[in-house]
């Protein structure tokens, strides 16, 4: 049973085909990278995949289950979980807020009103545990909005392991981080449990050669390639892609 | 997640003090003390969906208002006794709040805010044209106050610890209710919705309920009020309450249940006072809302707090 | 068949004066994302400036004019000393407006009196028509061309102008407009100017027929709002129909249920927002 795939995946903006026909599956524990330019619909095949727009036709199994209709609340039920190319966090709570959150989503508790959280020692503790893992509880009562730019990718990420997911598709998580931060997000990613899928999309070819097992190359809204890092590295029509679109090669 | 043992004791002094002050003074003085409880209240239930979930309403006077006539025509024109006639306006706001969210809720923040300023004034409408129901502009006179087996709170003073009994209960829910899992999800979905989604939460059911737990609190508050004044009219459900009710949260702090309840103190207090020197009122509101837009559109409680960290940070840099 | 001709009539009348608000509260919202909450005290304002110029003047042409530009020139000040200072700022923006709408309330009701005072009609335009075997207030003819004129005004001037493709350019991408160099601060003036003179327009033009009274700004705006909100906000053309909905709706629903009055006006809400929860012309 697959983690995820995708068959005859399109999607139209107005006039404008944002994907195009895009088929793909990931087998239990790959970490897959999508690359291409700007524009070539990696953002939109994540939104699509995740729930949070429609397609205009294809579909989507999730562990096998066709999920292309199913409301993006209930895709997280099924283990999916994803970060987001621009920070997506609780903006105005602390840190441990927002693991708090994402904790309970998807545990009993979470629609409980008549009793106080305080009670809920698993959450709390699972909470905790999150945080000191990843290196975040000296962080913990900090308001999101006043961390630095790099810690807050890294809760972006944290946040999103807190459900225990066995799919998560990363949106360029090193999107705007020094080469120090870079570096510390790649071993985050490298040390997931071999249990969790990883789809993600990365600009920073250098960091996605490294991480991924395998990696899929979109270009206007198509896969053009699709291959082992090496196979992909020896793509010469690739070459003329990213001398177009102008990509950080580094 | 604060533990807060200090909230709690200074929540339990200040009821204290509160029964022991409600008392000493003398009648008129202990009404204003009740209004300011029942407008504490009302002003926690605005900001459970202001506040906590953010979503900004501008017609909460329309389930204050609802529950005080539901009980007032169920006393007068049925005759029931208070506690069948209390529950039957709790529930019609409840309910009210269950039905108009149905719409309310494909509707995203600007719309939220007209539609239910559009909504509270359809039921001021029909409070003020269906007038064999409701009186008209007359209202409904004559509710007499609570009667609860052999116990009376037709006196000021009994009826003030009545209110704060019910006070006292309301609070003690709506600070479960926000401390909840559920509460952290509210707080979750004002800060980001999409999130919250992608997390797992079924976004919709979390403010459907939270707007008829506020509406049923702003029930509770409405009703509080008709029997204060043993009358109610189509003002209860007028948009000046309902931008009355906004500007205590934002007198206090949007986002917690202590700064409404203080803000509906400091309103309470600024009526009283003006009233006796001005009839500006509107004026006065005016001015109130303009200053808190402009530099504390979370709260003036929180506009002083983050003045007063500013001049630490000067001092201590 | 009289009955319908004079309670169309009468409907489109209101709705033309609906529209006249609804247009500037769309583009005001459109571009800047501001609910004015404030809008109706324009309308209120224009009406009563109008009656007292009016009657200082002698004449309706030069009183309406020294009104509706007195209301454009407050609609300039709003907007550059206050709501400027809060942009992209939605809550605070809308709780500034409301501060206003109560300022402006007192201040009314403390300069032209609790009794509801009637602009008085241009001389021009008093009597009746005799057409289709009925007798119909000029005045009232000539509000609807008015309306009519004003909506083909405003879909000209954005469609046709270059300015209007600014704004329209403004409603869909405002940074992509800035970065053409383009003074959007300079923009979101005028179009708040313009909303607020239309307004004022209503409140002169409206004024004799639904005069001027304490509590007729918010009545008005309350009226405008429902309309926006059914047409789809942002939308010119949301805003027309959605008056010709609301203004005809509102008309023939008092002279049936006249116990329900408001009411009436909001079933068509409930089933347009059912159906398209971002009203009839609304983006998504």
């Amino acid at each position: 049973m697959k983690p995820l795939e995708i068959r005859a995946l399109s999607r139209n903006f107005g006039g404008v085909r944002a994907i195009a026909d895009v088929s793909l599956a990931l087998d239990s524990g790959e970490r897959r990278a999508i690359i291409g330019t700007n524009g070539a619909g990696k953002t939109t095949l994540f939104n699509v995949v995740n729930g949070q727009i429609p397609p205009s036709s294809g579909e989507i199994f999730l562990f096998g289950e066709n999920v292309t209709r199913m409301p993006l609340h209930r895709r997280a039920t099924l283990g999916l979980a994803r970060t987001f190319q621009i920070t997506s966090l609780f903006r105005n709570l602390a840190v441990i807020d927002n693991m708090i959150i994402a904790v309970q989503a998807l545990t009993t508790a979470h629609f409980v009103f008549w009793r106080r959280l305080a009670h809920y020692r698993e959450v709390l503790g699972r909470a905790e545990a999150l945080l000191e893992k990843w290196r975040l509880t000296e962080f913990r009562h900090e308001i999101v909005r006043n961390l630095s730019y790099g810690t807050q990718r890294q809760l972006e990420i944290v946040m999103a392991l807190a459900g225990n997911p066995k799919l998560l598709l990363l949106d360029e998580p090193m999107a705007g981080l020094s080469a120090a931060e870079t570096h510390l997000a790649t071993d985050i990613i490298l040390n997931l449990d071999r249990g969790i899928t990883v789809l993600l999309i990365e600009h920073d070819l250098a960091a996605a050669f490294k991480i991924a097992d395998r990696i899929t190359a979109m270009d206007q809204g198509r896969i053009v390639a699709e291959g082992t890092p090496e196979e992909i590295r020896q793509e010469a029509s690739l070459q003329k892609i990213y001398a177009r679109g102008g990509v950080r090669h580094e | 997640m604060a533990d807060n043992r200090w909230g709690l004791w200074s929540a339990i002094a200040f009821v204290l003090i509160a029964a022991a002050i409600g008392g000493m003074i003398p009648p008129y003085d202990t009404g204003l003390l009740t209004q300011m409880l029942i407008y504490g209240i009302f002003a926690m239930s605005l900001d459970v969906l202001h506040g906590y979930t953010g979503m900004p309403s501008l017609g909460h006077a329309a389930y204050f208002g609802l529950a005080a006539y539901v009980a007032a025509i169920c006393s007068l024109k049925l005759g029931w006794g208070f506690e069948a006639a209390g529950a039957a306006g709790i529930a019609a706001s409840a309910l009210a709040a269950a039905l108009f969210h149905l719409l309310a809720l494909r509707t995203a923040h600007s719309y939220y805010l007209m539609i239910t300023l559009a909504f509270s004034q359809v039921l001021w409408s029909l409070a003020v044209s269906w007038t064999d129901v409701t009186g008209g502009d007359n209202g409904l006179p004559g509710v007499l106050r609570p009667q609860i087996g052999s116990w009376s709170f037709g006196s000021t003073i009994a009826y003030f610890y009545f209110a704060l009994a019910v006070f006292v209960v309301s609070a003690a829910m709506l600070y479960v209710f926000v401390t909840s899992p559920f509460g952290y999800a509210l707080r979750g979905i004002r800060d980001n919705e999409m999130r919250m989604r992608a997390l797992g939460y079924h976004v919709w059911a979390y403010k459907y309920l939270a707007s008829i737990v506020s509406a049923a609190f702003a029930g509770v508050a409405g009703e509080l009020y008709m029997y204060l004044n043993n009358f109610v009219s189509p003002s209860a459900l007028s948009v000046t309450v309902s931008a009355q009710v906004l500007m205590m949260i934002l007198v206090g702090a949007a986002g917690t249940l202590f700064g409404p309840v203080l803000g509906a103190g400091v309103f309470v207090i600024l009526q009283y006072v003006l009233s006796t020197y001005t009839d500006r009122w509107l004026f006065v509101i005016g001015v109130i809302y303009v200053l808190l837009a402009l530099y504390a559109p979370q709260g003036a409680l929180i506009y002083l707090r983050d003045r007063l960290k500013a001049r630490q940070r000067r001092s201590a840099g | 068949m009289n009955f319908w001709i004079i309670n169309t009539l009468n409907g489109l009348s209101l709705a033309m004066i609906l529209f006249l608000l609804a247009a500037g509260l769309t583009l005001i919202f459109g571009l800047m994302h501001i609910i004015n909450m404030a809008h109706g005290s324009f309308y209120l304002l224009g009406g009563y400036i109008a009656i007292s110029a009016i009657r200082l003047t002698g004449d309706f042409g030069t009183g309406a004019l020294l009104a509706v530009l007195a209301i454009a020139v407050t609609g300039v000040i709003v907007q550059r000393l206050f709501l400027a200072r809060l942009y992209k700022q939605e809550m605070p923006q809308a709780l500034l407006t409301l501060g206003l709408l109560f300022i402006v309330a007192d201040v009314a009701f403390f300069t032209w009196g609790g009794d509801p005072l009637l602009v008085p009609e241009p001389r021009l335009l008093q009597g009746g028509v005799r057409f289709l075997g009925v007798i119909y207030p000029l005045y009232r003819l000539f509000l609807i061309g008015w309306g009519l004129a004003t909506a083909f005004f405003l879909w000209a001037f954005l469609e046709r102008t270059k300015i209007g493709a600014i704004v329209r350019a403004g409603m869909d991408d405002e940074e992509m407009v800035r970065g053409l160099g383009i003074n959007m601060p300079l923009v979101f003036t005028a179009i708040f100017a313009l909303g607020a003179a239309l307004a004022a327009i209503g409140g002169v033009l409206g004024g004799p027929l639904l005069g001027m009274f304490p509590g007729a700004d918010f009545e008005v705006a309350l009226l405008a709002f429902v309309v926006v909100t059914v047409g789809g906000l942002g939308s010119i053309r949301g805003a027309f129909l959605g008056s010709l909905l609301v203004g005809l709706v509102d008309n023939f629903g008092n002279v049936w249920f006249p116990q329900l009055s408001l009411f009436t006006i909001f079933v068509p809400m409930v089933i347009v927002l059912a159906l398209r929860p971002t009203g009839l012309m609304g983006r998504v």
